[in-house]
């Protein structure tokens, strides 16, 4: 039997026509069918060696199929194919052949299942937005399905990211996909990886590439620097390393592949950040998503293990999250009420100029403290390790070891006025997408909180937001920084800080202990604006950077 | 030395003088203001804020305004404006949102006066009322604009934006209580001072924030806004509704606008990032700035024009620390350097050719081009007091005419209304165009469609004797082909016709051009004049003579057909004169064009013989023998039309493909199809064969070219109740608000076709009104008429 033959396309499926859709699965069934029919001839005649292994790397063939078959019985927004390979699925059980099952408590370990929206029971606009996910990756991930409280966040986000992986732009689509694969690796998260390692081979790159940075290009080399920088102490790119990318010789970056770039780091480096607060699983088809075990047999996650966070963290439990819980049911009252008399008494008592700057100074350096576990390093999970070249660089907090660095303000250098004309100058297009996507996310709200209706929110969304960049170092000049400290308490500085700085500590316990009373939805509302408000921080430094090296 | 230019203005008793100059600042300006007496400027931004005076050498320090022991927010300055009114008084906005007021009378060192901290986010403007002593306007991040009153301690009135950034706020000049405000969303609003709780009127200007508006000093409905989107528009807002009536389109977002004093179509404009330099525009030409100071080393952030009524001094401070007084006459001038030329394909393979009268001047004298035929005519426009280009007006232009006879395109229109491309068998198809072909004696190309027969239809239908006899004749065919060129008749059809419409273009250029008593500069190496019934003959056997010259110079045609032919060629230059030479910016456009086949490429081709027709014929007795499958030729085929379209005979490419439709279609990338299908439409309409075009339009499969069908066809409709033109919805008028084109029969809106009596005008669906009419000759609606519908 020619491989030729057996080579599955799923693209297919994809389709938004239904009988393209139903022809690609009839021709996914034949192939299993075949398969299956090899197999059991292997199988029914005496043991031979070579046959054996063979065997094997059929059935693992076969298994990654079954897989597939298994995500998209579950994840594919179209009913049909749904219905079909789940039909396949079974045939092959009754063959005889053993199929997987999910593990996991759906797209989020943080999130019961039942909270999160069912494929299939979706609203005409999300299936919209479900197929469209589907027709440019060929896959409904996780990610996806918990952004999709918001759907009008979710729009904007998938036209970013599939205009950024997907659309005209300077860099190629392996170097795309590889960069993202840099910026995940950054934070050690390995569902990214995962996905991207996935596309990257897609595309057409190299897999020797995957196996360390050194083993890439030098031209992505180089950017391994950046991307270090980037990720844990953007307040120190200086324009020397924009210079020493764009003047490399040989391997050097024009403006706009070097903008595309960090628009590609930048973000990957905040889903990073998404995946990890809002406690994403393993895709179904990806490693530790699914098990071939019957159920009895496994009672442990995979998933925990790959993301080496979970049992173990659970045991040295922040001092701060542990608000008696007797607490809880008045912490939405409290902060209410908070936000009214801030809403009041700002007429009245006006704090002078040295009382607000001394404000900032003291959230900045309070920052610092919010984390309970000393910064030692987990030992990075699996093979992620391979693209770190420095494992020990890690977040430090602004200006921590006497080091001054002059505070970035806000009004000298802001997102809408500067960083977008350049953005959209050396990469036309994408200023705008990610402009709107700031847009909805720091806009975002449903004028409720917890139980409460008709709450105008803008002032603690404001707070997040200038909290976030105040741990970068960036000031409003018109934000009295106190207010911060009315709003937010400490378990939830505890959950921004670590979520947006290192995100792979980030715990279940962290995620339930804050905001007890508050619902899900917005919880990972809150995880919007901490990865927007972080890729926000991390382009302004970036492009002052390129700002600067340009004049 | 440019630089140390003085200029010395009167006005009205006061004298300016000055020169190019800067000086170094502290720090980072983020903007300017003039005094009103035009000798002192105020420079504010973070960490400085200070008056210099402007003498005629220098920059003076005058006032160093941010007093006091610690550095507070309230001096950390986004805005500043000085009254144009009072000379002491001055308001700036802080980052932080405060306003504050300054009072220079004040005999302390710390001049501030007031202080409001109304706004709850930085305040990114502030502005004096320009008449009235006491009223201040603030515009702020937090959505609202203020308005106070310096005698008191509040502000007077709010307005709101509806929670989006303010970024700038203008009082009209001439209307007392009006004032313009931008928004970060694009939008631009009206209010009148009087009413807080509304604006008068809202449009979108930009794509994007707005981040400036400046209203014209002098004519009242003007204001100009500049944008993110990198933009500057001018808007009248006299009219009903606000009408964009000049675009400007920059290279970076537009920081800040000020329209130039004196001067009624200029603006100056200066860029948020990236772009240092501050240009003037004249918004009547969009594409050149009129004048670009380049002195700054990082963005400007602020400009103001020295005095109301001077239009020769700019100030301008920048992030790089410096002040700055440009001079008008010292800016350099990016016209100056442009090199307006144009280049164009007529219908029939003529190339003219504009450029400016120093660069052609230059060239000419260059010997190694001493053939040239090129007649350039040099001639200036009227001078007009209002357009600041005159000087760069003038140019010459050459024609580079190819010789009537080769220029004559009949073939090429008859063979496009001739062909037939579909509705027949393909054999049928093959036989007819080949028929086409060899009546107007194109041999080579009527052997091309026998063949293209022999491939695809059943090949012992052709019997070999008739293909060897046509054979014999393409053979031959090629000198009496050659021999059309020689000849001196011009195609009785087309091309007569156009030799006399060029005439009479002549004629009347001539004539203009007296009329406009513009300056002809007399031209040495053509001394006869051209009339307007010079005979046709008499021009072709003047240039005879020197034709093989002027093809040297023509690279298209000098290399495919010199080598070939010895036969000489004819050309035959002609003087053009145009009057109104276009401005640069015009030519920029024509060059962006997409490029045209012209015809006489296309006619080049039809000339080149094909070398392996005989090679061909053995195929075909191969494919007799052994019955190939007709795939078997596709490649040769697709060699065959790219091998015609390269000759720039599209025709023949483009007629091949349609008629065979799929059997080669997947074989040739969409890409070149679509280029070959845009060519040959393109060639089709400049003949006027709209028809033709159209069909092939029709019958093209690439979805590009048959959506061109679709595009710019615009439907208008009228309601049918208030008559006014529906806007929106083609079937919902929205004044009063119901459905237009209701089904007499379903009651239903009808969306396609709508089929109406026109007796009573009443009607419906198609299919609705045929059914209803087979059973009753009465109006479906009731009305009583008997409706006839044919």
């Amino acid at each position: 039997m020619a491989e030729g033959e057996n080579e599955v396309r799923w693209d297919g499926l994809c389709s938004r026509d239904s009988t393209t859709r139903e022809t690609a699965l009839e021709n996914i069934r034949q192939i299993i069918v075949r398969k299956t029919e090899c197999l059991r001839l292997v199988k029914e005649t005496p043991y031979r060696p070579a046959d054996g292994l063979s065997n094997a790397v059929s059935l693992d063939g076969l298994n990654k199929l079954l897989a597939h078959l298994l995500m998209l019985s579950k994840r594919c927004p179209f009913k049909d194919v749904r219905e079909k390979s789940e039909f396949i699925l079974k045939s092959v059980q009754e063959l005889g052949i053993r199929i997987p099952r999910p593990l996991g408590h759906g797209p989020s370990r943080f999130i019961p299942e039942k909270e999160i929206l069912q494929v299939g029971s979706e609203d005409a606009q999300m299936h919209t937005l479900f197929a469209d996910s589907f027709a440019a990756l060929g896959r409904l991930d996780n990610i996806t399905l918990v952004m999709v409280f918001h759907p009008q966040y979710l729009e904007s986000f998938l036209k970013t990211q599939h205009y950024l992986l997907q659309m005209d732009g300077p860099l190629p689509l392996h170097y795309r996909h590889y960069i993202g694969i840099m910026a995940a690796a950054r934070h050690q998260c390995s569902y990214l990886v995962n996905l991207h390692v996935n596309d990257f081979l897609h595309v057409g790159g190299d897999p020797k590439w995957l196996n360390g940075l050194e083993n890439a290009p030098q031209k992505l080399q180089n950017l391994g620097e950046l991307n270090k920088v980037l990720a844990h102490r953007p307040w120190l790119i200086t324009k020397e390393h924009i210079e020493g990318l764009l003047k490399a010789e040989e391997h050097s970056w024009s403006l706009a592949e070097l903008v595309h770039a960090v628009v590609l780091l930048t973000h990957y480096h905040s889903l990073a950040s998404f995946t990890f607060g809002c406690g994403i699983s393993p895709e179904i088809h990806c490693d530790g998503g699914h098990t071939f075990r019957p159920p009895s047999v496994s009672n442990y996650c995979i998933c925990d293990i790959t993301n080496g966070n979970h049992s173990v963290d659970e045991m040295q439990v922040n001092s701060a999250g542990n608000v008696a819980v007797s607490d809880s049911f008045f912490e939405v009252e409290a902060l209410m009420e908070k936000m009214k008399q801030l809403q009041e008494c700002r007429e009245e008592e006006e704090a002078s100029q040295e009382e607000m700057a001394s404000r900032f100074e003291i959230e900045k350096r309070e920052s610092m403290f919010v984390f309970s576990s000393d910064d030692d390093e987990v030992t990075p999970a699996r093979d992620v390790s391979r693209h770190f070249e420095d494992t020990s660089y890690g977040y430090k907090d602004f200006s921590r070891h006497g080091m001054h660095v002059p505070t970035f303000r806000v009004q000298d250098y802001c997102w809408e006025d500067h960083g977008y004309s350049l953005v959209n100058r050396l990469y036309p297009d994408v200023g705008q997408l990610i402009d709107e996507k700031f847009h909805i996310a720091y806009n975002l709200t449903y004028n409720t909180m917890a139980m409460h209706k008709d709450v105008d929110t803008s002032m603690l969304r404001r707070a997040i937001w200038n909290y976030i960049h105040c741990m970068f170092g960036i000031r409003y000049d018109d934000y009295d920084y106190g207010e911060i400290n009315q709003l937010l308490d400490r378990s939830f500085k505890v959950y921004i800080k670590t979520v947006v700085c290192t995100p792979e500590k980030v715990t279940k316990r962290m995620y339930d202990s804050f905001w007890r009373q508050f619902k899900h939805s917005e919880k990972v509302h809150v995880n919007l604006l901490l990865i927007e408000a972080r890729m926000q921080a991390e382009l302004l430094y970036a492009l002052r950077a390129i700002t600067r090296y340009m004049t | 030395m440019e630089k140390m230019s003085r200029v010395t203005t009167a006005l009205g008793g006061s004298v300016l003088t000055g020169r190019t100059m800067h000086c170094h600042l502290d720090a980072p300006a983020n903007a300017i203001s003039v005094c009103r007496d035009a000798a002192q400027v105020v420079v504010a931004g973070r960490s400085i804020f200070k008056i210099y005076a402007i003498e005629e050498e220098q920059f003076v320090e005058k006032l160093n305004l941010r007093v006091g022991r610690k550095p507070s927010l309230n001096l950390s300055c986004a805005d500043v404006v000085w009254h144009q009114m009072d000379e002491n008084l001055l308001a700036t906005a802080a980052t932080n949102g405060v306003v504050v007021t300054w009072n220079l009378g004040r005999p302390s060192r710390n001049k501030q006066d007031q202080l409001f901290t109304e706004h709850k986010r930085t305040v990114n403007k502030v502005c004096f009322h320009p008449t009235e002593a006491h009223v201040l306007l603030s515009g702020s991040q937090d959505g609202f604009m203020k308005c106070f009153d310096l005698r008191r301690k509040d502000s007077v009135s709010t307005f709101s934006g509806q929670s989006e950034s303010v970024r700038d706020v203008q009082f009209s000049i001439r209307d007392y209580f009006t004032f313009a405000s931008t928004f970060e969303n694009g939008n631009v609003q009206l209010w009148d001072i009087r009413r807080p709780d509304r604006c008068e009127r809202m449009f979108t200007a930009h794509n994007g924030p707005v981040f400036c508006c400046d209203w014209h000093p002098e004519d009242r409905g003007w204001l100009a806004t500049g944008g993110r989107d990198k933009m500057v528009k001018v808007w009248d807002m006299a009219t009903h509704r606000a009408k964009e009536v000049h675009c400007v389109q920059t290279i970076a977002s537009v920081a800040r606008v000020k329209w130039r004093p004196e001067c009624r179509h200029h603006l100056a404009t200066c860029s948020m990032m990236v772009d240092h330099n501050v240009y003037v525009w004249d918004v009547r030409r969009p594409f050149v700035p009129a004048a670009m100071f380049e002195e700054h080393r990082d963005v400007t952030t602020g400009i103001a024009w020295r005095h109301p009524h001077d239009p020769s001094f700019l100030l301008s401070g920048s992030k790089d620390s410096t002040l700055c007084q440009h001079l008008f006459r010292d800016a350099s001038q990016p016209v100056e350097r442009a090199n307006p030329e144009g280049l164009c394909y007529g219908l029939f393979g003529d190339l003219a050719f504009a450029a400016k009268e120093s660069l052609v001047a230059t060239e000419s004298g260059r010997k190694p081009y001493a053939g040239d035929r090129r007649h350039p005519i040099f001639f200036k426009r009227k001078l007009d007091p209002a357009e600041p280009f005159a000087g760069l007006a003038s140019s010459a232009l050459n024609i580079f005419e190819i010789e009537p006879g080769s220029g004559s395109m009949s073939w090429f229109v008859d063979t496009a209304e001739r062909y037939a491309l579909a509705g027949r068998s393909l054999a049928e198809l093959c036989d007819h165009n080949a028929k086409v072909a060899r009546e107007l004696g194109r041999n080579q190309v009527a052997q091309t469609w026998t063949m293209l027969r022999i491939i695809y239809c059943s090949p012992g239908l052709v019997p070999t004797t008739n293909l060897n006899h046509s054979v014999g004749k393409g053979s031959s065919c090629g000198l009496p082909l050659m021999n059309s060129f020689n000849l001196k008749d011009v195609a009785p059809g087309l091309g007569s016709e156009t030799r006399l419409d060029r005439s009479k273009g002549d004629t009347r250029s001539d004539t203009v051009l007296l009329d406009s008593s513009a300056t002809l500069v007399p031209n040495e190496d053509n001394e006869e004049t051209e009339g307007s019934d010079v005979p046709t003959d008499y021009l072709l056997g003047e240039v005879e003579g020197e034709d093989d010259e002027l093809y040297l110079l023509d690279p298209e045609h000098a290399h495919s057909e010199e080598p070939e032919y010895v036969l000489p060629q004819e050309a035959f230059p002609l003087r053009h004169e145009i009057v109104d030479t276009p401005p640069g910016p015009e030519h920029l456009q024509d060059k962006a064009d997409s490029p045209h086949v012209s015809g006489s490429e296309a006619d080049a081709a039809s000339l080149v013989p094909v070398d392996s027709s005989f090679s061909l014929i053995s195929v075909s007795h191969a494919l007799c023998d052994s019955r190939l499958p007709p795939d078997f030729f596709s490649a040769l085929v697709c060699d065959m039309l790219r091998f015609y379209a390269e000759q720039g005979d599209v025709q023949m490419a483009v007629s091949v493909l349609i008629v065979l439709g799929e059997r080669v279609r997947k074989d040739i990338d969409e890409q070149t199809q679509e280029h070959w299908y845009t060519s040959y439409i393109d060639l089709l309409q400049r003949f006027c064969l709209w028809n033709v075009s159209n069909q092939v339009v029709k019958l093209s499969t690439s979805r590009a070219i048959s959506c061109l069908n679709q595009a710019s066809t615009t439907l208008h409709v009228n309601c049918s109740h208030c008559k006014r033109p529906m806007s929106s919805r083609g079937w919902v008028c929205d004044r009063c608000r119901r459905c237009a084109s209701m089904c007499a029969v379903c009651h239903h809106v009808v969306k396609g076709l709508f089929v109406w009596c026109q007796g009573c005008s009443h009607g419906g669906h198609l299919q609705h009104i045929m059914k209803w009419l087979e059973g009753s000759s009465h109006c479906p609606a009731g009305c009583g008429h008997l409706c006839e519908y044919s």
